[in-house]
């Protein structure tokens, strides 16, 4: 028995180890891969001549360090937090199917991004980095707080998803509503964003979300003890020394943080919190945070960077949002969950 | 130190601010089942989730060695009290070691990793509630006998000094009810630990528990030992029985006598009539019994189903009184039933009895 017993451990730990190796080699691969494509060809050895020495031709250095590097880290770390946040709120409403942006708080936060932006470049020059965040934060807690909400006088989860998708139509049809109005230059730009994008990050950009997402994914992390006790339900958690309370408060608060710093540089992006924590527990077999955690990042940085370059590269020169390639992987996977769920129990 | 481990004192609990029980007053100490009875919707989970702090008390507090339960963080009463809830575990992809693996969260490190001798622990967890076997089976696709006991494992596993159980034996069968009591009483017993559990089977109640709390009402009328509560006027009382009867012997019930003037007359003795007895309740024909020794089992049974029993003395010889009672009921009867009891020595005059049916042309 319990020789069984370290084999199976043994088992799950080769099962781990093989999941992280093969997320970093996709990691790597697409890294390079995202870097060496465009609608301008820049040869292998002078990519990393340019990314090592700095040096080369000044239209190539110029692609490459501002105009992709910037986007394809962006694609990475804002992927792997939407995984993140995607899997915080799947743990707080115990349900595989809830995420940033199927029950509205992306659509929150863009609405607060678009408001902010178009009532304070009334006022100032240009709108920061910061500013853009705690708007996005602001408004992913509002829409939680309509979620939760109606979470209270719903009891069955896919009515519960229906609302947030309601949220997100109000939402989105508001800020539509808003863009469309707004008739400034500056403003117009906003559309691209609000579709989902990836396109037109900065360096200054990549610098605050990379720190903001570094800080949520090491906070979550040291989380995964209360969070693997509050996935066996609330009672349970409490009884093994989980102050409930507290914790669902700071659940809503980093999902919403990370959701909300996601679509404050990206726009709101379909289905890669549902998808990738999902899939990434079916390769694991395993749904325990510790290393759940750590894989759905890398897994949404690849789920992420593979969509983008899919959004860049299929009807190149046109550019798809990036919201079209996710929902076109994605959606299949909640489709086939929501079928396999319901087959279960009803 | 109070020598109570376990006491509430002016305990009130409720949802939502409404007072359902008050002046709640449980006192249990180390290596003592306290078992609540009563009947559903009667407040048993409402006050147990009150001393688990899963609710809010209305009034009062609940004290672990004197320590304050509403005055402690829910850390500390994690290493005091683990708890057997009627909830399901959530949770995708578990096995059943997780789920016990659980039970040393109060004790693992800030990532919750589990050391060698966490593991151990797990391990004689599963052991003591003879699930070994299972730990590497999937929780959700276990049979609810094992699940609970898996359940208790992980209670087991937080090393608590009380345990709180809630139905526990709800939907299992018998043999696995009497497995996970018995695993609870040799608990209680050897390792000390206060045990405080809710039950629907009243006659396992009686024969596990050193301490029986009878829940019912705005107040706690009965606590006491299982003989001072199991009286079958309090057990009546409590269940609001009002046909049927309850065994205090046996702690077993009796389905109603059937009503009506009875055509029957059971011979009976030794064991022999409760069949007899059974079967006519259940073809609704009221029926007499005799004579019986008031320390006889068929007694037990005929008094809660027969019309009306004729009894002797144990071990005294059939007197008279008895004899002629029982000609008196044979003779309004058309058919006489013998189960052949033992008619021998004290109890000769069965035979008579059996002999003056036979002569009226009414043995069957």
């Amino acid at each position: 028995m319990g020789k069984k017993n370290t084999e199976n451990k043994t088992a799950g730990a080769a099962r781990y180890s093989a999941v992280f190796i093969g997320l970093f080699a996709a990691l790597f691969a697409l890294l390079i891969w995202n870097i060496n494509t465009g609608s301008v060809d820049i040869s292998i050895p002078d990519i990393a001549k340019i990314i090592f020495t700095g040096k080369g031709d000044e239209t190539q250095v110029g692609i490459v360090w501002q105009l992709r590097m910037p986007r394809i880290i962006a694609a990475a770390v804002l992927g792997g937090g939407l995984a993140l946040s995607g899997f915080l709120m799947q743990t707080f409403f115990g349900n595989p199917i809830a995420g940033p942006f199927v029950l509205g708080i992306s659509s929150g936060s863009k609405l607060f991004v678009a408001l902010t932006m178009i009532v304070a470049l009334r006022f100032v020059p240009f709108v920061s980095s910061w500013m853009m965040i705690a708007a996005a934060f602001v408004g992913a807690l509002i829409a939680m707080g309509f979620v939760l909400l109606a979470a209270r006088s719903i009891k069955q989860m896919s009515m519960l998803l229906v609302a947030g998708i309601m949220i997100s139509y109000i939402c989105s049809a508001i800020t539509e509503f808003l863009i469309t109005f707004a008739q400034d230059a500056d403003i117009v730009n906003l559309h691209t964003w609000a579709q989902g994008s990836f396109s037109g990050i900065k360096w200054a950009d990549v610098k605050i979300f990379s720190a903001v997402i570094a800080a949520c994914l090491a906070a979550v992390f040291l989380m995964s003890k209360p969070i693997s006790a509050y996935q066996m339900g609330e009672s349970y958690a409490q009884s093994m020394g989980v102050n409930v309370k507290c914790f669902r408060v700071l659940l809503i608060l980093m999902s919403s943080l990370i959701a909300g710093c996601v679509t404050a540089f990206a726009g709101p992006i379909s289905f890669v919190g549902i998808a990738v924590p999902h899939l990434i527990k079916l390769l694991l077999r395993t749904a325990k945070p510790i290393v759940v955690i750590p894989a759905s990042f890398l897994g949404g940085a690849v789920f992420c960077l593979l969509c983008d370059y899919i959004a860049r590269v299929a009807f190149s020169p046109v550019e798809l949002s990036i919201s079209t390639v996710t929902a076109l992987f994605g959606a299949p996977v909640v489709i086939v969950m929501l079928i396999r769920r319901h087959g279960m129990r009803v | 130190m109070n020598e109570y481990y376990f006491r509430t004192s002016d305990l009130a609990v409720g949802y939502n601010g409404q007072t359902l029980i008050r002046d709640i007053e449980i006192k249990v100490k180390r290596g003592e089942i306290l078992t609540l009875i009563g009947p559903n919707g009667s407040g048993k989970s409402t006050i147990l989730k009150s001393i688990t702090k899963h609710l809010a008390v209305i009034n009062g507090d609940s004290f672990i060695a004197d320590a304050s339960v509403g005055a402690m963080t829910y850390k500390q009463l994690s290493r005091q009290l683990a708890v057997v809830l009627t909830e399901r575990i959530k949770g995708e992809l578990l096995t059943c070691y997780d789920v016990v693996a659980a039970g040393r969260y109060p004790y693992t490190n800030a990532l919750g990793l589990l050391s060698e001798e966490d593991k151990k622990k797990v391990h004689s967890a599963l052991e003591r509630v003879h699930a070994s076997e299972l730990a590497e089976k999937d929780f959700a696709a276990i049979s609810d006998g094992q699940r609970q006991r898996i359940l208790l494992a992980r209670a087991i596993c937080q090393e608590p000094e009380i345990i709180v159980l809630d139905e526990p034996t709800s939907y299992l069968d018998i043999r696995h009810k009497l497995e996970l009591l018995s695993i609870l009483r040799s608990m209680a017993k050897e390792n000390g630990i206060a045990v405080i559990l809710s039950l629907h089977e009243i006659d396992l109640a009686q024969k596990i528990s050193d301490k029986i709390m009878c829940v019912k009402g705005e107040v706690i009328e009965h606590f006491g030992t299982p003989d001072e509560i199991f009286k079958e006027d309090i057990i009546r009382e409590l269940y609001d029985l009002q046909s049927g009867s309850f065994n205090i012997a046996f702690g077993s019930v009796e389905l109603p006598a059937p009503s009506g003037t009875p055509d029957i007359f059971v011979i009976a003795g030794g064991g022999t009539g409760i069949d007899t007895f059974r079967r006519l309740q259940k073809e609704n024909r009221p029926f007499y019994a005799g004579i019986l020794y008031k320390n006889d089992i068929d007694s037990q049974v005929a008094r809660a189903l027969a019309a009306e029993v004729v009894e002797e003395e144990p071990f005294m010889p059939i007197g008279d009184a008895a004899f002629d009672r029982a000609m008196k009921l044979m003779e309004k009867c058309s058919r006489v039933i013998c189960t052949n009891p033992p008619a021998g020595g004290c109890a000769g005059r069965l035979s008579e009895l059996t002999q003056a049916a036979r002569a009226a042309g009414k043995l069957e």
